[in-house]
């Protein structure tokens, strides 16, 4: 309900066409995981930002639980080699 | 990790600076307070890697100076900063859900929204991708 009037309101100051909001819609549907979207399929606008709302929210759920998971190693084991594995492979 | 691009190499700098100083200065303090630390480090770094073209990490950047001089990292200090009640943002869907789980969303225009919440996706995967490999690795490393 919202986005239809801020759609509204954008299109009397800015007219934003069609076009701008199906392209930047294929590009969210582009980050969105496969497993949600797939990507070929022509899916409503509505759809596509309620996935992408809880694809966020569930990413953020995986940074808590990952901080959680890093405190904890923090605690008892010794990162920094495991810190200099990743950065390697980040560099190779 | 397959594509080693800057912005990774970056976000991966930032964040493994900022393990350990959490692990110098808070090994003492107990795992909830590491935890949440941990998790600021993590936004920060995105913002960071992401730079202040992204009206997103600037956003990111403002909430968490703000929480860091009232130095007491809250619980949940993302959630209250985006969410109101939280059963109306566990409903929230659509353009309104977005701008209130992408940082500074509440200020854009419909088409910025769209943008930005995929450059913030994608910065966020390549966070949690790294704090995994990070994750296993270290245990990893404990299991030898």
């Amino acid at each position: 309900m919202s986005s239809r009037r801020s759609r509204s309101r954008q299109s009397s100051s800015s007219r934003i066409t069609d076009e701008q909001i199906i392209d930047l819609m294929s590009k969210l549907q582009a980050v969105l995981p496969e497993a949600r979207l797939a990507r070929n399929d022509r899916v409503s606008a509505a759809r596509v930002l309620q996935e992408t709302c809880s694809h966020i929210r569930s990413l953020h759920r995986e940074v808590d639980d990952l901080g959680e998971r890093l405190s904890e190693l923090l605690a008892t084991t010794d990162i920094s080699s495991a810190q200099a594995a990743v950065i390697r492979s980040l560099l190779m | 990790m397959e594509n080693p691009n800057p912005k990774s190499l970056m976000a991966a700098f930032h964040f493994q600076r900022a393990l350990s100083l959490v692990h110098r200065t808070a090994s003492k303090s107990s795992r909830a307070v590491r935890g949440r630390r941990i998790q600021c480090a993590a936004y920060a770094s995105m913002a960071y890697s992401a730079g202040p073209r992204r009206a997103w990490s600037r956003a990111l950047l403002r909430r968490l100076r703000r929480a860091a001089r009232r130095r007491q990292p809250r619980a949940g200090w993302r959630r209250r900063a985006a969410a109101g009640a939280g059963a109306a943002s566990r409903v929230a869907t659509g353009a309104a859900g977005l701008r209130r789980l992408v940082p500074g969303g509440g200020g854009m225009d419909y088409c910025s929204l769209l943008e930005e919440t995929a450059d913030y996706i994608k910065c966020l995967s390549v966070q949690v991708k790294l704090m995994q490999s990070i994750a296993d690795s270290a245990s990893l490393c404990g299991q030898l």
